[in-house]
């Protein structure tokens, strides 16, 4: 291995009450992609600050090409060509992708006028698009490009800025799955032309797939390193939890009953041409899978009243239902835990009791008005239920990490009766062992006679969560997978056009 | 609450300092007609409040006094109705104009500043063409003992100071702000109200008919406008159309934003309310009486309302800072994000 071109060397960073990182040590070289892994609040982002220059060390080295400091600025950051690729990008999308991608280092023409050159913008960001691979031009608006796209301009970005490590951050959690291959592959690109990138992933799989090596923090230390050879799923699972993570799959504690809710001849706006039919029984869990765009939480969003119902009905123990309305939905037990929980999900300024109590307001307001008692003893009751870890329920929403939040929505829906659940990505940016919670809840549902719908782009959930897995493809319903039959391959065969899988 | 508590003391500073200067300030009488415009300026402050708490903003208010003062004017005078049947009229009119908003809001899909905009023009002209220019009043003459006495009276109390008349529109805002305090702050429809206004996409995935909450609101504002415009129309006793209620959705506005409502919506109190619209009359008066210039009237209140809301918002600064160093142990992640900002 060459000299390292980056090095921490003990870095701590204690806040008042918390220690964030104890004695981190990390380095990389040029040209490898290295893995960095832990469950939320392990300190991966607070390193990654450090690197950006956005934190300053309470004690430890860094060293950049052989010159040591005690911390980084921004700018010193971006001299040593680190550059970032975040969850959520920093992008424009009302300019083009040249703009973006020079934004604030626009080249200039005109003198004291200060006008853009763009002939000279669009020749600079050409090469690197074509470098990226990317199947739009500089001109091209950033509005209608997909999320993987726009994960390609930031890193033309990063390029345009003379990178040489790349920190990407949970680039793939919103990606499908061969958007994801793509991605990966770019990685790889980056990584034959000398340029570093430190992948951190919730998703082990990829990690697995691309890494050349992976550091595992957790609570703040640097918990094992693993070798090319070492990079298994098992071991980087007991590294970040400490412990084996036990098969991810539960049975069923009885066999699964009756039809609860039924989608008969379902027409979406989205997909006009196509319907959908679809039953989950009482005491299963239906994985949906499909890459994303086919169709999934369309569907959702269609039986919770959210969007209307172009065609077909919904039905729910064998009798149709009117659903114009979430209200609606609502009133019959059909509960949805929608994909984006901080836009759809909680209102983040509210308190956790306020969030818990918001769907179903009226049992706890006699006579029209708010019993906060019965409210609060309502919300302590599911903390303690589903393990919500937060101080008290008078805190904000906002303030809670992903999983603790999205226990929330959860416990907005159980503390009434739910007859049938849909969960539109469930553990998007959850740590692991907020994950393992979350199945567990969902399993107790399913035991309990409720039917759970779960929308999931993560095929190792699908795989290990799904009792049966229902999957879609340009808006229809390709094909249905009983357990037995569940592998990677049969999912993505029935998700992708299987014509084309025909040798 | 420590917004209300902050604000309190700024009244009370404006007061004493008021007071100081000028010892007329505390004179019964003083204080009387002062209460009296707190209660005119108030009432309809409360609905406007409630439209901002959504997200939304109603600028046609103003208009609707002149608008609403010149039929209810009409009803009454030309058409010898009988003002208990004239009120419910002008405030059923509110509700429509109000439900007309509300369609052309979230059916529509149209920005609640222009279509109220369009309604500022929109009731003015027809003000003036209802009455042809003219100004309309009360012919000589006529009276209406039992409205002006609910609409215009006082009740005199006896005090060591003499005698204080309680004007009975201050009672009427009493009254509708404690039912409107607990209307927002204690029942499902307030929590509905601030949930709407603080994410409705949230909301409305909460079963929430999120654009029956908003109509509500906007109802309710343009109906406080209409029983408004007859509290002005006793007030001012004749109606220039052209002039008459110009601005005043503006002092509703500033009230609401006084008291604490954001213009992005899910903030505010009706306390809060109450008191951005004493302070605004205590700023009146203290213009009157300190003689300061009357043309300098809204420099004094544009001026105390920018430092009040810019004073606010850099202590809640100061104290998310503050908050962040100490680092909450609960929330490590948003500690760190809040410094990295």
């Amino acid at each position: 291995m060459t000299e390292p071109y980056l090095q921490l060397v003990g870095i701590t960073k204690r806040y008042p009450g918390v220690q964030a990182l104890s004695d981190v040590s990390f380095d990389v070289a040029q040209g490898e992609i290295v893995g960095l892994i832990g469950e939320n609040g392990a300190g991966k982002s607070t390193l990654m600050k450090v690197l950006g220059g956005v934190i300053e060390p309470t004690a430890g080295v860094i060293c950049i090409a052989g010159v040591e400091r005690r911390a980084l600025t921004v700018n010193d950051a971006i001299a040593a060509g680190i550059a970032f690729v975040h969850q959520e990008l920093n992008l424009f999308d009302n300019l083009d992708v040249a703009a973006n991608v020079f934004i604030g280092r626009e080249p200039l023409t005109g003198g004291p006028l200060k006008l853009i050159n763009r002939r000279k913008l669009h020749d600079a960001v050409r090469p690197l698009l074509e470098r990226l691979g990317c199947d739009f031009g500089p001109e091209t608006p950033l509005l209608p490009l997909s999320l993987a796209q726009r994960q390609l301009v930031e890193i033309a970005k990063a390029l345009s800025l003379k990178a040489r490590v790349v920190i990407m951050d949970e680039p793939t959690s919103s990606l499908t799955i061969s958007e994801t291959r793509r991605l990966l592959s770019v990685i790889r690109d980056l990584k034959a032309s000398g340029v570093t990138v430190v992948f951190i992933s919730h998703r082990l799989r990829e990690i697995e797939e691309s890494t050349d090596r992976v550091v595992v923090l957790r609570d703040g230390h640097v918990a094992g390193r693993l070798d090319r050879a070492e990079i298994k799923h098992d071991a980087m699972i007991r590294l970040m939890i400490g412990r084996d993570l036990k098969a991810l799959y539960t049975p069923p504690k009885a066999a699964t009953g009756d039809a609860v809710l039924e989608l008969v001849d379902v027409v979406t706006s989205a997909h006009p041409a196509t319907k959908v039919n679809l039953a989950v029984h009482a005491g299963e869990i239906l994985g949906l899978s499909g890459l994303v765009g086919a169709g999934r939480t369309e569907v959702a969003r269609a039986v919770f009243g959210i969007d209307a119902l172009v065609g077909g009905r919904v039905e729910l123990s064998g009798a149709p239902v009117v659903v114009s309305t979430p209200g609606d939905a609502i009133a019959h037990g059909i509960y949805l835990v929608p994909e984006d929980r901080k836009r759809s999900g909680l209102l983040l300024d509210m308190s956790v009791s306020e969030n818990v109590s918001l769907a179903d307001l009226s049992a706890f307001a006699p006579g029209g008005l708010i019993n906060r008692r019965a409210e609060a003893k309502n919300a302590e009751e599911q903390k303690r239920r589903l393990n919500i870890r937060v101080p008290t329920v008078d805190v904000q929403a906002g303030t809670l990490s992903g999983g603790n939040q999205q226990k929330v929505v959860l416990a907005k829906w159980l503390s009434m009766k739910p007859k049938a659940i849909i969960f539109d990505e469930p553990t998007r940016g959850i740590d692991v062992g907020s994950k393992a919670e979350i199945y567990r809840l969902m399993r107790g549902l399913a035991d309990n006679g409720v039917a759970v719908l779960m929308i999931s782009s993560d095929l190792e959930e699908v795989i290990g969560v799904s009792d049966r897995v229902a999957v879609m493809r340009e808006g229809a319903i390709s094909g249905f997978l009983e357990r037995t039959q569940l592998s990677e391959e049969a999912i993505m065969r029935l998700a992708t056009d299987s014509q084309s899988q025909v040798h | 609450m420590k917004k209300d508590l902050g604000l309190f003391l700024l009244i009370v500073l404006v007061a004493a300092v008021t007071a100081y200067l000028n010892p007329r300030f505390l004179l019964p009488i003083n204080i009387s007609n002062t209460a009296n415009l707190v209660g005119l300026f108030g009432l309809y402050a409360i609905g406007e409040g409630l439209v901002i708490i959504t997200g939304g903003i109603d600028l046609s208010v103003g208009s609707l006094f002149a608008l609403f003062g010149v039929i209810f004017l009409d009803l009454l005078v030309n058409d010898g109705l009988p003002w208990g049947l004239a009120v419910p009229i002008i405030v059923v009119l509110g509700m429509v104009i109000g439900s007309i908003h509300a369609f052309l809001i979230l059916k529509m899909r149209m920005q609640p500043f222009i279509v109220t905009l369009c309604g500022l023009l929109i009731y003015r002209g027809a003000a003036r063409w209802y009455t042809g220019e003219g100004t309309s009043g009360f012919p000589f003459g006529t009276s209406y003992p039992t409205l002006e006495f609910l609409t215009n009276g006082r009740i005199p109390i006896n005090t060591p100071w003499g005698v204080f008349g309680l004007p009975l529109s201050f009672v009427a805002f009493i009254l509708v702000a404690t039912v409107m305090g607990v209307v927002l702050h204690r029942s499902v429809f307030g929590r509905y109200l601030y949930a709407v206004g603080k994410n409705e996409e949230a909301a409305r995935y909460s079963g929430i008919r999120t654009g029956r909450v908003i109509a509500a609101a906007y109802i309710i504002c343009s109906s406080l406008a209409a029983i408004s415009s007859v509290y002005f129309v006793e007030y001012t006793r004749s109606i220039a159309p052209a002039s008459h209620g110009n601005f005043y959705e503006l002092y509703g506005i500033a009230a609401a934003v006084l008291g604490g409502c954001s213009l992005r919506g899910g903030e505010g109190s009706i306390f809060g309310i109450v008191l951005g619209a004493v302070l605004l009359q205590i700023l009146q008066n203290l213009v009157n009486l300190l003689g300061i210039p009357s043309s300098l009237n809204f420099t004094v209140m544009g001026g105390v309302i920018l430092i009040g809301v810019l004073l606010d918002q850099q202590l809640i600064l100061y104290r998310q800072r503050r908050a962040a160093t100490r680092g909450p142990a609960h929330s490590q992640d948003s500690a760190i994000a809040a410094t990295a900002k």
